[in-house]
């Protein structure tokens, strides 16, 4: 059965008629996340998860038509039975699971198979044809356990301190930023950049709390800032506030940093590969969990993992889609997977 | 090994010397003695012979992974490390080892002649008994080099900074002749070895390329200007009857070039010239491109001695018969040089290099203008009582080069680099028209800012032809403008021509690819073809 094409515009659902995290202009769009790759402008009427609501809001105005539902509560429409399920990737992510006439399909957006204590785990589901996302598809790429990198974030910030320097952690607004902070929540006060604070209070808005933080405001005190944590958007890298901070010594925290030459790329202090996707194990622990019948493979190294999953026997195309550039172009160039 | 992993950990992310010196003094501090004599001989490029063939690796790591020889090479080309790669790909240890670096050098050591077996028995132990990172390590250990930055001079500065001794006098001891096993650290960086070491080369004293006016000199009369060579900076140490020939890059090459041993045997004192190694044929200079046909050799031919005979240019004499005159000026040094070179009238092939008389600073000019008719590269401008500085040190001598030949090219390959920029595409291969196609005219490296490497990355990854393997064929549309030396026809080259130290000028976003050079324009820019 043929339940979705993929078009020019994005990701289409043929009897329901609409479309999942289309690229370009149309009147129905299913939201996965609130990244900026994959909730784009322009749509007459949006769909998401409902602790995505308040960031779509934030990021693509206030009047948008948008309308949310909770995990797990389905909605029909044209026929077809939508519903979202956890995707652990980052607060209000989604996969988003098609129902129609007993086929099954669904569609990760991204997603992140371990727990961050922070965003609702990633759950399995079973479908018939799964859509998934491949930005770690290669087996270099396999995370340390949560606790052993918090852990080796931690005693980096705490030698930082003992050599009296201010430890700053660039990761992107939506996702990183909110992890790093669990991360370093009790370990000494975090100070977050405007976008991150913005970002902050709509997540709040929406009734979750998030560890304490306080804004860093362009005419900062230089000795309150002293030894403690910062958190700022990668595109501040080399940035005049950057450059403010005193005595800094500043982390990139990206899946991407896991390589050495990527680590060393930038003039940075450390880099940390605190990914919000998920790592090669969990991309074939997911694909397999889903017991799927043919197995779509959107951005990140789609012919590479689309050409290892058909060699284990499981049938795979990869999909070309506009995803995996804009949240990560946009607001740095660090965080841009140049592995195709 | 803890702490030399967590040495490397902090090496390789900082491009600041100081913090490099910084890490490597907490090392020197906490480490066994014999893991400092490792470590110095590890990052002085002494490494011993690679007690495991790379292939064996690689072969071992996919048996274990059961990844399929595609994916493993796919994985390679986005790390750019092999050693790397393996690291990463391996499953989490299952138990921990924890061995000194000494141990392990000396385990590596003893595995060297065992049989394939033992050492997939000795190597997948390993990895499983390893953190990444320290597997990591361990890879490097084994074979290959850190890239992580560390020059020579970096290291005898935290050396020094350990050790209250003299950086120079460090660095003398630590290029010397020495041998691991019989000597301690100690010994080593009181120079105990070099007392006794004839061979010893002394740190080559460098220039910076010219970076004000010629009058802002001062007068013409207080510098020593002679023609730039391109060939190899080497040092000829004769001492006691032995003579050693050292290149720049602190190698002895001694056994490749017979025919200087052989003229310099008849020289009666003993000395330490500075120079450059030349391929020399009927008193004229002949090309680079020429000379490389005679280097890493195992045995020089008797045609090869004829057809590229070699010779050499002295520069500067920095001993005379036991006396190490570096600290005295440089006239000084010259005069000797004249009395111990011209002296010696037996070989054409030992020469003195010219000194250029001029007595205004504009008439150098038309000098440098010429100077790659006689395949020169430019100018050198020596103070002339200047001291036989160690290294690179600003403001007594000076390069003055010829302005590099340019052609327009197009990007038609581009590859993944290597180390720090194994995650961008920074490695591209250039062409020019050739009738109504394209052919390919050189491989670049430099010249870009990181800015520009990421956007031409981008530009790859969306124009790439090929989906696997590292190098990807783009679209001919990016236009550059190339640098190079020196040109010279090349029947190895499938365009016929080779050009020397090509570079990255700058990208030419105003031109399209319809501008760029045809073969025959670039065949124009040789001067001398042979």
């Amino acid at each position: 059965m043929k339940l979705v094409k993929f078009t020019k515009k994005g990701i289409y659902c043929i009897p329901g008629k609409f479309y999942l995290d289309p690229w370009l202009p149309v009147d129905y769009a299913i939201i996965s996340h609130g990244h900026a790759d994959h909730a784009r402008s322009g749509m007459k009427y949006y769909l998401c998860q409902t602790d995505s609501k308040a960031i779509l809001k934030h990021r693509l105005g206030a009047n948008i038509h948008i309308e949310s539902l909770n995990y797990n509560q389905p909605k029909m429409i044209n026929g077809v039975q939508v519903s979202f399920f956890p995707a652990g990737h980052v607060i209000g992510s989604a996969q988003i699971r098609l129902e129609y006439k007993g086929f099954v399909v669904v569609f990760t957006g991204d997603y992140k198979v371990k727990n961050d204590y922070l965003t609702v785990p990633f759950e399995p589901i079973k479908c018939h044809e799964f859509i998934t996302e491949s930005t770690f598809g290669l087996p270099i790429y396999n995370w340390l356990p949560e606790a052993q990198l918090q852990q080796q974030m931690q005693d980096w910030v705490i030698k930082n301190q003992s050599h009296n320097r201010t430890s700053v952690f660039l990761g992107y607004s939506l996702g990183k930023a909110q992890r790093i902070m669990k991360m370093m929540e009790h370990v000494d006060q975090i100070y977050v950049h405007s976008a991150i604070h913005n970002l902050n209070n709509a997540i709040e808005g929406s009734g979750i709390s998030l560890p304490k933080t306080e804004l860093l405001t362009y005419d900062f005190k230089k000795e309150a800032l002293q030894n403690k944590i910062v958190i700022m958007p990668p595109g501040l890298l080399g940035s005049k506030l950057l450059k403010k901070v005193p005595n800094a010594a500043t982390a990139i925290c990206s899946g991407w940093m896991q390589i050495r030459g990527n680590r060393r790329w930038q003039a940075v202090d450390a880099g940390f590969a605190v990914s919000d996707h998920a790592d090669w194990n969990g991309l074939l622990a997911a694909v397999k969990a889903t017991e799927a019948e043919k197995v779509y493979v959107t951005h990140g190294s789609q012919a590479t993992f689309s050409k290892y999953l058909n060699e284990i026997g499981i049938p795979s195309a990869e999909v070309k889609t506009e995803y995996g550039t804009e949240e990560e172009e946009k607001e740095v160039a660090t965080e841009k997977p140049v592995s195709s | 090994m803890k702490h030399f992993s967590d040495l490397i950990s902090a090496i390789e992310i900082t491009n600041k010397t100081n913090a490099k010196i910084d890490a490597l003094l907490d090392y020197l501090t906490i480490a066994p003695n014999s893991d400092k004599l490792w470590l110095i001989t590890l990052f002085t490029g002494k490494r011993p012979p690679r007690p495991v063939k790379t292939t064996l690796m690689r072969q071992w790591c996919m048996e274990i992974t059961g990844y399929p020889e595609w994916l493993f090479l796919e994985s390679y080309s986005s790390v750019g490390d092999l050693g790397e790669t393996i690291a990463l790909m391996l499953p989490d240890p299952t138990h921990q080892i924890e061995k000194s670096l000494t141990d392990w050098m000396n385990e590596l050591l003893a595995l060297k002649p065992k049989s394939d077996a033992v050492k997939k028995e000795y190597v997948l132990h390993a990895w499983s008994g390893l953190e990444m990172q320290e597997r990591l390590i361990f890879n490097k250990l084994i074979g290959g080099s850190f890239r992580i930055g560390v020059s020579k001079k970096t290291l005898v500065n935290a050396l020094s900074k350990y050790s209250g001794i003299d950086a120079n006098q460090l660095m003398h001891s630590i290029i010397g002749n020495w041998d691991i096993n019989s000597i301690s650290f100690e010994d080593l960086l009181n120079g105990e070895h070099i007392n006794y070491d004839n061979s010893k080369p002394y740190p080559f004293c460098l220039a910076y390329a010219l970076e004000k006016e010629l009058p802002d000199l001062g007068t013409p009369h207080q510098w020593q200007v002679e023609y730039k060579w391109d060939g190899i900076r080497g040092q000829i140490v004769k001492r006691n009857g032995e003579i050693f020939i050292w290149s720049r890059g602190e190698e002895l090459v001694t056994s490749q070039f017979p025919e200087l041993i052989a003229s310099m045997e008849s020289f009666k004192e003993d000395f330490v010239i500075d120079g450059e190694i030349l391929a020399l044929k009927d008193n004229a200079v002949l090309l680079f491109n020429d000379l490389q046909k005679r280097l890493n050799r195992k045995n020089v031919s008797k045609k090869m001695l004829e057809e590229i005979p070699v010779g050499f240019y002295g520069y500067d004499l920095l001993e005379w018969n036991g006396e190490d005159i570096r600290s005295k000026p440089l006239s000084y040094r010259r005069q000797l040089l004249e009395v111990l070179l011209k002296s010696n009238l037996n070989d054409d092939n030992i020469v003195i290099s010219e000194i250029i008389e001029f007595n205004a600073w504009r008439e150098l000019d038309a000098v440098r203008n010429s100077a790659r008719e006689f395949n020169s590269e430019g100018l050198m401008l020596k103070q002339k009582n200047s001291p036989y500085h160690t290294g690179r040190k600003k403001g007594d001598w000076w390069k003055w080069k010829v302005d590099p030949l340019t052609i327009d090219a197009v990007m038609i390959y581009a590859q993944k680099g290597s180390g720090r920029r194994s995650s961008k595409y920074t490695d591209y291969t250039f062409a020019v028209k050739k009738d109504d196609g394209l052919v390919t005219v050189a491989k670049a490296y430099s010249g870009l800012t990181d800015v520009e490497i990421t956007e031409i990355s981008r530009f790859v990854n969306k124009n790439a032809i090929e989906k696997f393997g590292p190098v990807r064929t783009v679209k001919p549309e990016l236009v550059f403008e190339i640098a190079f030396e020196g040109i010279a026809l090349s029947n190895r080259h499938k365009s016929g021509v080779a050009l020397r130290f090509p570079r990255i000028l700058r990208w030419r976003r105003d031109k399209t690819v319809a501008e760029i050079d045809t073969i025959e324009q670039v065949k124009l820019l040789i001067t001398n073809p042979n």
